[in-house]
């Protein structure tokens, strides 16, 4: 039954020119007027990541300054930046979790994983931090760097996380065998609890760690072959363990195994800044093809498809009225029907209903 | 200790003789903060329809204070936002949304009446790409969606957007009121010709669509029509730091000459007057004159002119805001033009 599917599949997409593949059917949808009620003093910034737990609370982490440097210390030292807030499932704002933190400075994207465990991705920090479901921090991936070189060193990232040009003799954006990240942008896990990390914008690699922690292993590195990336701007992993990481300089997600191994590309996505893969079974994945944040007038819009990289269509455009779409960094998709999209550009989180 | 050194900008006398002074008095303490407030560098205010007044000025952080039509302090807007680093400008539209103008994140936002975030134009350059460096050498190329050190803001009556863009472009841009770009005049570079700037540092629209830019570093004003096509540049009125046009079927434009940062030796004698002026030119009268102790200027940098006979001035060098009202002689020798 199986291969008989994939061979329809396979069929069908050969028989389609690539024209008609790259205009996928348009979908009708609505934008909540305002998802999220910010108290008073509350603002968000560039938002990083949101996304949602079993009981429809909504996480946001977002850029709501820029981290202060320390003057005249020994080294320049940066605090600050980034802050995440708890919203419940209507939209009010219930609380912010993490204030203060030591590894919040440049929001790169928050997930929630199948228990309610909220993680939090920082990409000037360095840190992939975990919290359990009642905000205390359970476990941390990286180490924030200890300051900031001024001037800032060549191909270093602002935090000055080192490792970038490819340390130890290692390809460029290979990384060490460590949870030592360069800009990372997101995180995942399959169904055993193994932690993937994408690393990132300063590495270009993706590292494997067990449920606890623990180091197994990382592929990838700065090119354009197949298992190489531009950088690895978000990734997902479906419930047989496979791994789609996007590549948006490529244009492309690239899919591995469980265990590293190259399966295949998704192209024709564009600058995929954002991926999401529906929870359960008939899972189907989002991808944005954010706008750069210095042009409103090419891409912007959000893709549809099977995991075989079917497109079943496609929504939205670049631009700053409710529908539209600002440089999106992060789609939460916990059913098909209903989406929550972060954006850079326009500074909110939007609600999508899928008619 | 210096800390940060700006372009010396050559002040320059008004060329224009024989205007007359407008009688004014000045409205002692106008705002009042609560205990433990204070103002810093008042670059910004702006009134809305109801006569609140709004202060977007240099403190701790950059922050944007409303305050009622007598003055007393109702809230904060803003605190903790991520466009918030130096302020610039604040206007209000004809729905009251209040637009910041920020040149340290290289931001416009619009908030609604109530504070909330309605719209952002431009991007603050991202942490991740580590501390700025001082600029120096050449301008990047102006790009449409991405401002550098903007100056002000403007609407034209179907609610199109225009920006003065800046210090490090130089150039007035438009986009529609979805924020889309429409068109430019000037560019990265510096320039004298009509339709050039060189650090175009107030903006504001009339009620015709033209664009009334003024020109700073150029020591002249400029009207564009709504395309951004030249008509006109006004060179008498001295250095043109900011301006205001007050709304309504007869509109007057009021133009700061505004005396140069740091007093320079006699520029006191020179420079600081507002002067009065009609659509057309012609010019009305003129008030006001640099000093430290009110009703002196210390460096006007804007001018709130919804009703023209009450005018609300933000200072760089004095921390404060004043309000200016003119005497009914004058009002009425005005009114009857």
């Amino acid at each position: 039954m199986k291969a008989f599917a994939l061979l329809v599949t396979v069929a069908c997409c050969a028989s389609i020119p690539l024209a008609a593949q790259n205009l996928p059917p348009a979908m009708n949808f609505d934008s909540a007027a305002n998802p999220l009620t910010l108290p008073d003093d509350v603002y968000l910034g560039e938002v990083g990541g949101v996304a949602t737990n079993s009981r429809g609370d909504i996480f946001v982490y977002t850029r709501t300054g820029h981290p202060t440097l320390s003057m005249a210390t020994a080294r320049p030292f940066a605090h600050g930046g980034s802050r995440l807030f708890q919203f419940d499932r209507s939209g009010k704002f219930t609380r912010e979790i993490g204030q203060g933190l030591y590894g919040f400075l440049f929001a790169a994207q928050v997930r929630v994983d199948p228990q309610d465990n909220l993680w939090v991705v920082d990409e000037m920090s360095g840190m992939v931090i975990k919290f359990d479901p009642q905000g205390r921090v359970a476990l941390l991936l990286g180490r924030k760097p200890e300051s900031v070189n001024n001037p800032p060193r060549a191909g270093g990232a602002g935090g000055g996380a080192e490792g970038g040009a490819g340390g130890r003799g290692r390809a460029p954006g290979a990384g060490a065998d460590q949870d030592v990240f360069n800009r990372p942008t997101d995180v995942a896990w399959d169904s055993q609890g193994n932690i993937f990390v994408a690393d990132g914008r300063g590495n270009a690699r993706i590292a494997k760690f067990s449920k606890d922690g623990v180091f197994v292993k990382s592929w990838g590195q700065k090119g354009n072959a197949p298992g190489q990336f531009a950088d690895v701007d978000s990734i997902v992993v479906d419930a047989l363990g496979n791994v789609y990481a996007a590549d948006a300089g490529n244009g492309r997600i690239q899919v591995f195994d469980n265990n590293g191994t190259y399966q295949r590309e998704i192209g024709n996505v564009g600058n995929a800044q954002a991926i999401c893969i529906t929870p359960g079974s008939n899972q189907v994945m989002f991808v944005s093809n954010s706008n750069p944040p210095n042009d409103l007038d090419k891409a912007g819009e959000i893709y549809k498809m099977r995991l075989d990289g079917t497109m079943v269509g496609k929504f939205g455009r670049a631009g700053k009225l409710l529908k539209e779409f600002g440089s999106v960094s992060a789609i939460d998709c916990r059913t098909e029907a209903t989406l929550y999209i972060g954006e850079v550009g326009n500074f909110r989180v939007q609600k999508l209903t899928m008619r | 200790m210096v800390l940060m050194v700006g372009t010396v900008i050559a002040q320059q006398k008004a060329t224009i003789t024989g205007v007359p002074d407008i009688p004014f008095t000045s409205v002692a303490n106008f705002l009042k903060l609560p205990a433990g407030e204070y103002l810093g560098e008042s670059v910004a205010v702006a009134t809305d329809s109801k006569g609140n007044t709004y202060v977007y000025h240099r403190r701790d952080t950059t922050r944007l204070f409303q305050f009622d039509r007598n003055g007393t302090f109702v809230k904060e807007i803003g605190k903790g936002y991520y466009g918030f680093e130096f302020a610039h400008s604040v206007r209000v539209d004809k729905d009251d949304n209040i637009w910041t103008v920020d040149e340290g994140t290289n931001l416009v936002t619009k908030f609604s009446p109530e504070g909330k975030v309605l719209m952002v134009v431009g991007r603050r350059p991202p942490a991740i790409d580590g501390p700025v460096v001082f600029p120096a050498g050449p301008n990047k190329p102006a790009e449409k969606y991405i401002l550098c050190r903007p100056t002000d803001v403007g609407w034209d009556p179907q609610g199109n957007i225009f920006i003065s863009d800046g210090y490090c472009n130089n150039r007035v841009v438009k986009y529609d009121k979805a924020g889309r770009f429409v068109a430019q005049a000037g560019s990265e570079k510096a320039g004298t010709a009509l339709g050039e700037f060189n650090l175009p540092h107030g903006l504001q629209v009339d009620e015709r669509g033209n664009v009334w830019v003024a020109d700073r570093t150029n020591n002249r004003y400029q009207v564009l029509d709504n395309n951004l096509k030249p008509i006109k540049e006004i060179t008498n009125l001295g250095t043109g730091w900011t301006l205001c046009i007050s709304p309504g079927p007869h509109q007057y434009v009021f133009h700061s000459n505004s005396n140069p940062n740091g007093n320079p030796p006699g520029s006191w004698d020179t420079t600081g007057e507002i002067y009065k002026t009609e659509l057309d030119g012609t010019v009305i009268g003129k008030f006001g004159k640099p000093g430290k102790v009110a009703p002196g200027f210390q460096v006007v940098h804007m001018l709130d002119c919804r009703n023209p006979s009450e005018i609300v001035l933000g200072e760089i060098e004095s921390w404060r805001v004043q309000k200016y009202v003119f005497q009914s002689g004058a009002s009425s020798r005005t009114a009857a033009r």
